[in-house]
């Protein structure tokens, strides 16, 4: 499986009328669960993230290519 | 400062209430000359609504303020006959840059789909479009009192009593209808001890309006932590006139005072600018923001609209945008009202509908907030990784978010509408604001939203407008049928568009028979597959709360 890096954000049973909205709706999702956080917290929440949808995406190949990417610029 | 521009005085005329005319009700007073209150103002006067404005000022906005105007507000402009005037002096523009640190991140380029006859976005500084809205009014006839200011008022079952404070004293004047537009700090909201909630964001920015003396692209410019600006963000829009308009975003802890002293502000242009690049400065001003809504827009007697009922972050031009959007919603509902042709309670619909749109406009413009200012390091954290990855990736560029364009909200949930019981494609679903289309009317060209508007109309696209039973489509009371069709065709009092170029049976998935009941500020109603009277009939009768 390829890595998507077209805009891919969506959500079951909800209608967009503007293709901003999904990557907004996905923004504020993840700004929000950081509210409140310490740095430390905010990291170890990330590190948690990282973990739970590399397991969903699952294709080792698939994360490798999304690994090489990320750290690009770092 | 301000050269490029001359304010217009308004005089203050004697009203016929301090000269002893007889006392007389106004079926509907307006507080408030900006350009939602103006606007109401020439809806009413289209509309047979006899209307007077009220204002404690005697010219136009002080400063370039509201700059951006969409085409929903300029389709609404157009309806009641600015819109020319605006558009002409406005600058189109469609390229917008986004910078992070040193680096372009992307650019855009806004030209909307073909074959709409407004573009996105024009920019024109707040003074010009209020001179062009109360020039219409003079031109049709609708009567503005300035230095008039409203210092108290009374609600009654049926009508609102007003105290009005002029040059030459003061005197009492009775509404059957008061609207509401005098702006954000609203003195008539406070007078009725209404509240309006939400938040006042911890920031402040610096508007600086520049005339530059040489070229400069006619493009938006965002900057995400520029060198010449570290840690904030600065926008570059144009204005009419050769005027530029540069937005510093300065942090909570700014002094507003200190800030807008020229020999603090010019620095900071020439660090953005360069030291060569020669300029006039013409208007500074230092604002924070709120982001907040009223409960309610009417209160018995009293509707309020624009800023006085809500109020979002600028990012995004969601403003002046809305509140043109609020009066177009409500003008028509309140004419039928005063004519006895719908219940009170079809005000409540403005209240629905247009709380609903500035529920969207708070959403879009905090969300926009949020990234402009990231309120935490993770936040400031997500965001440069956004915008690093969006200088490679599809995706990324889609997060970026320097402001949310206005756009018309679609009234999905509105009780007004009757739901689909056919299939469509598309988006012209009940509630939706009306797509255009290029069409043409016995050979002339033309545009589908310059025919339709100011009434119930019923839009009747077929093929082969000979089959018509025009008897049968005129049955229906209080709507005016107009036909789309594919070729050019002529009917004996009807108005006949011709779908030139297949926009409209494309954007309304529009097949031989198929009908759309139209609202008078443009939005669907109602839509099927076959024309039927009773169905119309009933369609029309929860459009305008009679069922």
């Amino acid at each position: 499986m390829p890595l998507e890096l077209n805009p891919n954000f969506r959500e079951t049973g909800k209608r967009y009328h503007r293709d901003f909205s999904p990557g907004d709706d996905f923004y504020q999702l993840l700004i929000d669960t950081h509210r409140d956080l310490t740095d430390e917290q905010s990291a170890l929440l990330n590190a948690k993230l990282v973990l739970l949808l590399a397991n969903h995406i699952g294709d080792i190949s698939t994360l490798r290519e999304a690994m090489a990417l990320a750290r690009e610029d770092v | 400062m301000l050269k490029t521009y001359t304010y217009p005085k308004y005089e203050f005329t004697r009203p016929p209430e301090m000269s002893g005319a007889a006392e007389r009700r106004y079926p509907v007073i307006i507080v408030g000359a900006g350009p939602v209150g103006l606007t109401a103002a020439l809806d009413c006067q289209l509309n047979g609504v006899d209307a007077i404005v009220l204002d404690d000022d005697d010219t136009v906005s002080v400063g370039s303020r509201g700059l951006c105007y969409a085409k929903r507000a300029l389709e609404v402009l157009d309806r009641v006959g600015v819109g020319d005037a605006v558009v002409n002096k406005g600058v189109e523009w469609n390229v917008g840059r986004t910078f992070h640190g040193e680096k372009e991140v992307y650019n855009f380029n806004l030209l909307p789909e073909p074959d709409h006859k407004r573009p996105g976005m024009i920019n024109l500084q707040q003074y010009y479009l209020e001179q062009f809205l109360v020039d219409r009014c003079v031109e049709t006839g609708v009567e503005i009192r300035w230095k008039s200011k409203v210092v108290a008022i009374t609600q009654h079952d049926d009508h609102a009593t007003l105290k009005v404070e002029t040059p030459e004293g003061s005197y009492e004047i009775e509404a059957e209808w008061l609207i509401v537009a005098d702006g954000a700090r609203s003195p008539i909201r406070t007078m009725l001890g209404l509240d309006i909630e939400g938040k006042v964001f911890q920031d402040r920015f610096l508007i600086a309006d520049v005339v530059m003396k040489a070229e400069f692209p006619a493009e938006r410019w965002f900057w995400f932590d520029p060198p010449f600006h570290r840690n904030q963000s600065v926008l570059l829009h144009r204005e009419a006139d050769n005027v530029w308009r540069i937005d510093f975003q300065l942090g909570w802890d700014a002094d507003p005072q200190l800030e807008r002293q020229p020999e603090r502000v010019i620095p900071r242009i020439k660090a953005m600018l360069g030291e060569d690049r020669e300029f006039d400065l013409e208007w500074v001003s230092v604002y924070t923001f709120q982001c907040r809504r009223m409960a309610s827009f009417n209160h018995g007697r009293v509707l309020f609209a624009g800023d006085a009922a809500h109020q979002v972050s600028p990012f995004g031009a969601r403003g002046a945008n809305s509140g043109v959007q609020d009066t177009d919603n409500l003008v028509w509902k309140l004419k039928l009202v005063i004519e006895g042709k719908a219940p009170v309670k079809l005000l409540d619909t403005y209240s629905f509908e247009r709380c609903w749109a500035a529920d969207e406009n708070l959403m879009n413009s905090t969300r926009s907030t949020d990234f402009i200012t990231p309120k935490s390091s993770a936040s400031k954290t997500i965001r440069t990784a956004t915008l690093q990855l969006a200088q490679k990736h599809a995706f990324a560029r889609k997060l970026v978010n320097s402001g949310r364009l206005s756009v018309p909200s679609f009234y999905v949930d509105s009780p007004l509408n009757t739901p689909d019981v056919n299939e469509f494609n598309g988006s012209m679903e009940p509630g939706a604001p009306l797509d255009d289309a290029p069409v043409s009317v016995d050979g002339r060209a033309s545009w589908l939203l310059d025919h339709i508007g100011n009434r119930f109309q019923l839009m009747v696209y077929c093929d082969d407008a000979s089959t018509l039973d025009l008897a049968l489509l005129r049955s229906v009371q209080d709507v005016e049928v107009v036909v789309v069709t594919n070729r050019d065709h002529l009917l004996d009092g009807v108005t006949v568009l011709h779908d030139v170029k297949g926009r409209f049976a494309l954007r309304y998935d529009a097949k031989h028979g198929t009908t759309y009941l139209v609202r008078p500020d443009q939005h669907v109603c109602a839509r099927w597959r076959t024309f039927d009277a009773a169905r119309v009939n009933a369609a029309l009768a929860r459009a305008t709360c009679n069922a």
